[in-house]
């Protein structure tokens, strides 16, 4: 096998230039796997028997809440590179991807209130599951409020690595919160080691809506990296030669 | 199709308030997370040319400073 040198893709100038063709197709990507995902999900998949039509609320409540986790996990690992190595693009992925977590761990919360509601009669309850996705939000809102609170973007970086690693330890517990501990919060209808308990049309219309989130996020996340490298390099000679600026 | 009629799609099956306050908030959310992005971007692009262009003049004036 052909060696790859990651650190020339980790370059800030190489980066820009792959991220720009890359990020048009993951928003093509999205774009289809969500009309799948929400026909599936809003005109195939069939009624619940017991929760009726409310159950649809799933279809947005599930794969936000995996995307709240995986991206806070995405964050650890950049920070993480972005320690042992120095590179600079680590410190910029972290903070791109921060945003896009932040949303997904509120949009979880609030589709969670929601279901909540007509199905417990309570918007919120202090259940393990619900508090610690609750932190998960705080820590995103921390990191933010944190690395935009250091002008200067080494140290902002550093610090923002920290607490994105020191916080990743929550993850696991939302995770494990419904098998530790006696939750209101229902178990995980979907394992990588059992079969689903769920019917399969539904099974399929969350997948979907799952895989455009990822395809949404990895899109997003690649735009938003270009504007912060374009930021910090504002003063290379490399950037005031791209065609966007010279034009 | 499971739906007899639009209607009957938007009342789903009285949850409506809660299902649509779901899908409706995080398409919104999402809207505007997309055209937050974009808006950063093209402000961060302005700021580099203004740099550059401020940068250019400043180099013409110090070689017309030469000149004189």
């Amino acid at each position: 096998m052909k060696n790859i040198n990651w650190f020339h893709y980790a370059a800030p100038q190489t980066f820009y230039g792959l991220a720009g063709k890359a990020w048009p197709w993951f928003a093509v990507l999205a774009t289809a796997f969500m009309v799948a995902g929400l026909w599936i999900g809003f005109a195939v998949a069939p009624t619940d028997f017991q929760q009726g039509e409310g159950y649809r609320i799933i279809f947005v409540h599930v794969p936000a809440s995996w995307m709240s986790m995986v991206i806070y996990l995405a964050m650890a690992f950049w920070s993480v590179l972005g320690l042992t190595f120095n590179t600079r693009l680590s410190g910029m992925m972290t903070r791109a991807l921060a945003p896009t977590g932040a949303l997904f761990a509120f949009l979880s919360l609030w589709t969670g209130a929601l279901w909540g509601k007509p199905m417990w009669g309570a918007w919120w309850v202090w259940d393990a599951r619900l508090t610690s996705e609750l932190i998960l939000f705080f820590l995103y809102l921390g990191y933010i409020a944190l690395t935009s609170a250091i002008d200067d973007t080494r140290r902002s970086d550093r610090a923002g690595a920290l607490i994105a690693i020191v916080g990743a330890i929550n993850v696991p517990i939302i995770y494990f919160s419904v098998k530790w501990w006696n939750t209101l919060h229902q178990g995980a209808s979907v394992s990588l080691t059992q079969a689903p308990s769920m019917a399969a049309l539904m099974l399929w219309g969350m997948l979907l809506v799952a895989l455009a989130f990822w395809a949404y996020s990895i899109a997003l996340v690649l735009y938003r990296v270009r504007t912060l490298i374009l930021q910090r390099d504002s003063h290379a000679t490399w950037v005031h030669e791209l065609e966007e600026v010279t034009r | 199709m499971r739906w007899e009629s639009w209607s009957q799609f938007w009342h789903m099956g009285g949850y409506a308030v809660y299902v649509w306050g779901s899908v409706g908030v995080t398409a919104l959310l999402m809207v505007v997370e997309v055209w937050q992005a974009r808006w950063a971007h093209r402000l961060v692009l302005r700021q580099v040319k203004t740099e550059q262009a401020v940068a250019q003049l400043l180099d013409e004036a110090s070689s017309v400073e030469k000149v004189m």
